[in-house]
């Protein structure tokens, strides 16, 4: 590019000018500077009484007062229709996978986890929306779309108001629901059953 | 009726893992520098500026459109800053481009950036939450459930990803400013390159990037002035939806079809395919290319693998040649990477693609896509001036 006289020539050629004393000096090109911060988080009224009631096995979802959809976990609001969701629904440990990932990287901050592993959109029974979950006790080459699973738990003793309650989540042998009725396809389906039924 | 508007300049950084030798302010000036200078405009001839970037936390500079206002000549004028995660270059040129259409500014510098080499992306996308469990891998691991999805409905032949992929990589050898430069890189080697988030292959994915694009928009008048060829803006676009809601169909978003659906009837254009002579869609995984072009209406519904088999999406004798410059998969400063689409459709339409360009160039089209596959920018550029 032709010269600006704004750009200083060294920044644009990537040589960097040490005074003479620093000849023999190896040039600081970057410096690595790691930060931390520690917060504490206010969840809100709904996730709140998701995480309260998570510490006690229980999984809570809210439902849409326009059309009876299922949130979990739940966030106060549909967000189809910005409305309100005051209602809590209480939730079985069982569903489907949705959509997966086989996972072959590490991923920050957890190293704790075996590579191969599956990370999933687990569907509740009675829920119309997935969260996210770990698959295990399976091949991660055996893993569906539809595939019925259930949940594994930590001790009770060391439940708290975490997501990592909830271990993992394993087959728990049933069929397989249609991949056309699984996950997003689950509303649809759901919606056409009901309009069959009048 | 809105003003006319046309790109009058582009400036596009060497995309590359670091650049090392400048600092966020160096990096954004050298890409503002250089559309000011295709512009053949000067810094004082810019009524105001529009930036976008990535999340704070991707470089864990906040607001850093404060301290850049000085590089990019912005002081005593108006700056915006516009959020939409990863479409954020895309929609940063359109909010640009309503300052100019609405008659507020007559001449508009706009910018997108991203210094990945500062930070990583991976974990700013992983962030621990207390109400989900932290498994999900980045943007990978987000999209490869998606990718599946459209496979299971297309039953498209497996390979389909590596041969975009492989595509976007020889269209980068012909863009001097794309930053994978792979020229011994084999079909063979794309598909035997290792599964990260299965199905998506290391090959199969965008690298990391430093860079800076930008362009100086101007009104009708600015581009009637202007010396070299512009490119006339026939349509732009934006549109969002949330990123988990019951039935959301995440394959083929219903925010992603309203946006075309808008842009192609503002720019008057019925048949997408024969009417559009280069497409930039924004592709940072490779299955993404046939799941925009279905979405977006350039085929049928379960057509897009269809093109892609057919080299119907290639620069060398495909009818729709898409992301000659080599796409996201090549280059991906996240923050500019929107805007490098829109940049590279009106490099076509002026003719000024290099090595790349569509041979008579007339429409192009650019498009982003942000967050959870849900906020969409678009936009159609033309040689000429739209005539409504």
């Amino acid at each position: 590019m032709s010269a600006d006289p704004s750009i200083p020539p060294a920044a644009l050629s990537g040589e960097v000018s040490l005074p003479e004393q620093l000849a023999d000096v190896e040039p600081v090109r970057s410096v690595r500077t790691p930060i931390r911060l520690e917060y504490d988080f206010i969840p809100g009224s709904a996730s709140s009484g998701y995480l309260n009631a998570f510490a006690d096995r229980k999984i809570l979802g809210q439902r849409s007062p326009v059309d009876g959809a299922v949130f979990v976990p739940p966030r106060g609001v549909d967000p189809r229709h910005g409305a309100a969701t005051p209602d809590y629904v209480e939730l079985p440990d069982t569903g489907h996978v949705g959509g997966f990932c086989v996972t072959r990287l590490p991923i920050p901050g957890r190293d704790d986890l075996e590579i191969p592993y599956v990370s999933a959109w687990i569907h509740l029974d009675g829920a119309d929306i997935g969260f996210l979950g770990l698959v295990a006790g399976i091949d991660t080459s055996e893993v569906r779309m539809g595939m019925r699973v259930r949940a594994v738990w930590k001790p009770d003793d060391e439940l708290g108001r975490t997501a990592e309650n909830i271990l993992y989540w394993e087959p728990t042998g049933e069929p397989d629901i249609p991949v056309t009725a699984a996950g997003t396809n689950a509303w649809h389906a759901k919606q056409a059953a009901a309009g069959e039924q009048g | 009726m809105a003003e006319r508007t046309a790109v009058l300049g582009v400036g596009q950084t060497k995309y590359q893992t670091t650049r090392g030798d400048v600092s966020l302010p160096g990096l954004v000036r050298e890409a503002a520098y250089r559309a000011l200078e295709d512009a053949e405009l000067d810094w004082n001839d810019i009524d105001a500026v529009v930036v976008g970037k990535a999340p704070d936390f991707f470089e864990g500079v906040m607001q850093p459109e404060l301290f850049l206002a000085e590089a990019l000549g912005a002081v005593g004028k108006p700056l915006l800053r516009v959020h939409t995660a990863g479409s954020v270059g895309g929609s940063t040129a359109v909010v640009a481009a309503s300052l100019v259409q609405a008659g507020i500014h007559r001449r508009v510098l706009t910018l997108g950036f991203e210094k990945q080499s500062e930070s990583n992306a991976t974990w700013a996308l992983s962030l621990p939450q207390p109400f989900s469990v932290s498994i999900n891998a980045g943007a990978g691991g987000y999209f490869s459930p998606i990718i599946r999805q459209y496979m299971a409905r297309t039953n498209a032949p497996e390979l389909i990803g590596c041969m975009v992929a492989f595509k976007d990589r020889q269209h980068a050898l012909r863009n001097p400013y794309a930053h994978l430069q792979q020229k011994d890189l084999t079909f063979d080697q794309v598909v035997e390159s290792p599964m990260l988030w299965e199905p998506i292959r290391f090959s199969e994915t965008c690298p990391s990037s430093d860079g800076a694009c930008a362009l100086v928009l101007g009104d009708e008048a600015a581009g009637d002035a202007a010396s070299k060829p512009v490119a006339w803006i026939h349509g732009a676009a934006l549109r969002s939806e949330a990123n988990n809601f019951p039935g959301r169909d995440e394959v083929n978003p219903q925010a992603s079809r309203d946006c075309a659906d808008d842009v192609f009837a503002q720019a008057g254009i019925t048949d997408r395919r024969a009417e559009i002579d280069e497409v930039e869609i924004y592709v940072p995984f490779s299955w993404y290319e046939p799941m925009w072009l279905e979405s977006l209406g350039f085929c049928e519904i379960g057509d897009g693998w269809k093109l892609v088999e057919e080299g119907a999406t290639h620069l060398d004798g495909g009818d729709l040649p898409v992301n000659c410059s080599g796409g996201v998969l090549s280059s991906n400063p996240i923050g500019a990477s929107g805007m490098i689409r829109f940049a590279e459709a009106a490099l076509q339409v002026r003719g000024m693609a290099g090595d790349h360009q569509v041979e008579g160039a007339r429409k192009a089209f650019g498009h982003a896509y942000g967050g959870g596959a849900q906020y969409y920018a678009t936009w159609i550029v033309g040689s000429d001036k739209p005539t409504s």
